[in-house]
């Protein structure tokens, strides 16, 4: 079987404006963009790897740190902000020991910010993963991550 | 009562909420029971304040909503049979007639929350593609261009230009290929309309889309939207590989000349590709970084050929201007903004959601009538409209009718559609604060005034907040926020400094507070504020020492806690959290 990373570099290859949807693939697969699989999109795409790293770098959604198991972003829209995120964003970082954009040193949680998950009417909202939890608690996010940390510490 | 029909709202918000689960309930619990009960999805219902929502259609063609749903409660229902005396049932029943909808027009939500959104069929049946066939086979593309122009339709993402005006250019413009485009990079924090749409009636955006292709001549097209928004990108491919499959879109439409192809584009997380030029750069895979405008895109867009980029809402109101013709549309409204308008309703209102109402209905109207006013029944202190492009009005402005021109009066903008209700636990100089922090980080870094300018009206801000401020500030804020707005080649710098100039303009007392006398009003600047807590009514449940994130926060149990502030970081939590009240907060002590 075709390794998929080379299967990606292969449909994207000749496609117009590829470069941003073969990110978007490769972070999917990996999590995060590998030094090597950015080379090798330089490649594919026939543009430097100063050029794909800067297109890389100008989106926030792309990472070139391996992430922890468990992502919890934290919704920082407007209506989030006056219902109290900065309280649970603290109260996170603080337990965790981490700020926004690292990971726990058990590899176990990765904590972000994200500008708004537009479920402005349950805030404050937090994603776990997946899975939005709305009108959440300083309380119940603790449970959650009590959880987590039972289940796989 | 005879019920025929479940349906369970399945949006973003209502799975959130737990729908997904009160779904999986409620077609156990039909199989379980054998009743013949038909259970389906629908998108967003409106009501977000009371998800999860389920609508109960019965033979005898009555609806029924009901609000926050649980698993238990599915199954109560169910076995109840939705008794409306004295049932579980009537306590979580939301009448039609209830002001929240009683004051609304749903044009553009006609479907949302009432059709299944990943049905062609559901669409169809509610007159779905009927104005793609009309505008096909019975108008010419000039023809459906001046019939938009008539509508008097301006574009719902922010700025307001005459969609009919901007499809006539594109129109004109010279070229074999042309791009129609679909902006659906919903950035602004606290809008979710374009999100409820695409998730709620994703062929309705679809079939305004093939129209606007049409009338422009594109074969080709895009559909660029949040990577945030999974749902809304599952609900629009299945729509457009239905669309296809039915003849509606790709090649010879409708057994006629017209083809057109259309793909998804996820954004990958810039807020400045909402912004026309940038957009497009991120199609072409740069990065999203805005270009001097003319040539604009109706010229010289796409990959250098003419394209035309429209809002997800302002297409959607395109089936319904060519179906029901120009004059339905141009009825509603004002003299110059036609049509209803769609606004996600949030903040410290008691009823929050979708909310769509005729252009010209009063801010009052909106807040009051339609969202119950403010939570807890505090003081209404502001509403934010706009987003970071916006600024935030004061009371005595609620009577301004929503229509692009009197916002824009007030210093705010119409936007895309954000609505953030504020109250007296809300500090004015911590709204402009996160706001201007917003644009700073998604500034591209292009022009130097947007780029540095931000930066330092930020630490500014941060100065006041901090108890740092000095009154010459205030005047310094005012000249960078003007140089800003004048020096900057895109929307994104031209309109950053609102949200400072508005709060500034209507709250400068709060700024002054801050810095004259270190006191932030509204208790939220951390380096103003100090919890304490009142040994007289601390019971020494624990609970905040328990849940304190910094162990600040300590005590014996049964006997009175303490807070040390050298060890607080104000968050808030044991506030929060305090089952006696026995917390409090100050503001104004010196440390």
């Amino acid at each position: 079987m075709e390794d998929p990373f080379q299967e990606l570099l292969r449909e994207f290859k000749d496609s117009k404006g590829s470069l941003i949807p073969l990110l978007q693939k490769t972070q999917e697969l990996y999590g995060y963009l590998p030094i090597y699989a950015m080379e090798e999109i330089s490649r594919t795409v026939g543009l430097s790897p100063a050029e794909v790293y800067g297109v890389a770098t100008f989106y926030a959604q792309f990472s070139f740190q391996p992430k922890g198991r468990h992502t919890i972003k934290v919704c920082h829209g407007t209506a989030c902000h006056v219902n109290g995120a900065e309280a649970i964003d603290t109260a996170l970082k603080s337990e965790l020991g981490v700020e926004s954009g690292e990971t726990t040193r058990d590899n176990l949680f990765t904590v972000e910010n994200v500008a708004c998950l537009g479920c402005c009417s349950l805030a404050p909202v937090v994603m776990v993963d997946q899975q939005v939890e709305g009108r959440l608690n300083w309380a119940r996010l603790l449970k959650t991550i009590k959880r987590i940390q039972e289940n796989e510490g | 009562m005879k019920v025929k029909e479940i349906v369970v709202g399945l949006g973003s918000c209502g799975i959130a909420a737990g729908a997904r689960e009160v779904l999986e309930a409620l077609q156990e619990g039909v199989r379980e029971r054998e009743l013949d009960i038909r259970v389906s999805a629908t998108g967003c219902v409106g009501a977000c304040h009371r998800e999860p929502i389920i609508e109960v259609r019965t033979e005898e063609g009555s609806r029924r909503l009901y609000g926050e749903m649980t698993v238990k409660r599915a199954r109560a229902f169910l076995d109840q049979g939705f008794q409306e005396d004295g049932g579980e049932a009537a306590k979580h029943r939301l009448a039609e007639d209830e002001p929240f909808f009683g004051k609304q027009l749903k044009l553009v939500l006609r479907n949302s929350g009432r059709i299944d959104p990943e049905s062609i069929e559901n669409y169809l049946a509610a007159g779905g593609y009927a104005a793609l066939e009309k505008a096909l086979t019975s108008m010419k593309p000039a023809e459906v261009v001046a019939e938009v122009k008539a509508s008097g339709l301006r574009g719902r993402g922010g700025a307001g230009f005459p969609t009919g005006l901007k499809w006539s250019f594109a129109a004109r413009a010279a070229g074999a290929k042309k791009y129609m485009i679909c902006n659906a990079d919903e950035g602004d924090p606290g809008a979710f309309m374009d999100r409820s749409l695409l998730e709620g009636d994703p062929h309705a955006v679809l079939e305004g889309m093939i129209i606007a292709a049409y009338a422009i001549g594109a074969d080709e097209g895009y559909i660029y939207v949040r990577a945030e928004y999974p749902l809304a990108i599952a609900r629009l491919e299945r729509a457009i590989v239905a669309a296809r499959e039915r003849g509606f879109l790709g090649d010879s439409i409708l057994g006629g000349s017209f083809s057109f192809q259309v793909h998804v584009k996820q954004g990958a997380g810039a807020f400045v590709c909402g912004e026309e030029t940038a957009l497009l750069a991120s199609i072409e895979g740069k990065r999203g970084m805005p270009r001097l405008r003319p040539p604009f895109p109706a010229e010289k867009g796409l990959w250098r050929c003419p394209t035309n980029i429209n809002n997800v809402e302002t297409l959607a109101n395109i089936p319904r201007i060519i179906v029901e013709g120009a004059a339905a549309f141009a009825s509603l409204g004002t003299e110059k903004s036609k049509g209803t308008k769609v606004f996600a309703l949030a903040g410290k209102v008691k009823r929050g959601g979708m909310v769509e109402v005729p252009m010209g209905t009063t801010l009052r109207e909106v807040i009051f009538d339609i969202g119950g006013g403010i939570q807890d029944n505090r003081e209404f202190k502001a509403v934010q409209l706009g987003g970071p492009s916006g600024g935030c009005l004061p009371a005595e402005l609620l009577d301004t009718p929503v229509d692009y021109d009197s916002l824009t009066a007030t210093g705010a903008i119409m936007g895309s559609g954000g609505m953030i209700v504020l109250d007296v636990t809300t500090c004015m100089v911590d709204v402009a604060k996160f706001f201007l922090s917003f644009t700073q980080s998604e500034s591209c870094g292009k022009c130097t005034f947007c780029r540095l300018g931000t930066k330092r009206m930020l630490e500014i801000l941060e100065n006041i907040s901090n108890g740092k401020g000095h009154m010459e500030d205030l005047d310094e804020l005012e000249e960078l926020a003007l140089t800003i707005k004048r020096s900057s080649l895109c929307g994104l710098g031209q309109t950053a400094p609102n949200p400072v100039l508005t709060t500034l303009k209507y709250f400068r007392d709060e700024y002054e507070e801050h810095i004259r006398n270190h006191r932030c009003p509204a208790m939220q600047c951390k380096a103003l504020i100090q919890y304490r807590i009142d040994p007289e009514i601390c019971a020494g449940c624990t609970l905040c020492a328990r849940f304190c994130p910094t162990q600040a926060a300590s005590g014996e149990a049964r006997e009175p806690h303490s807070i040390d502030p050298d060890l607080c970081i104000r968050c808030g939590i044991c506030y929060e959290g305090c089952r006696f009240k026995a917390i409090e907060i100050v503001t104004g002590v010196p440390k």
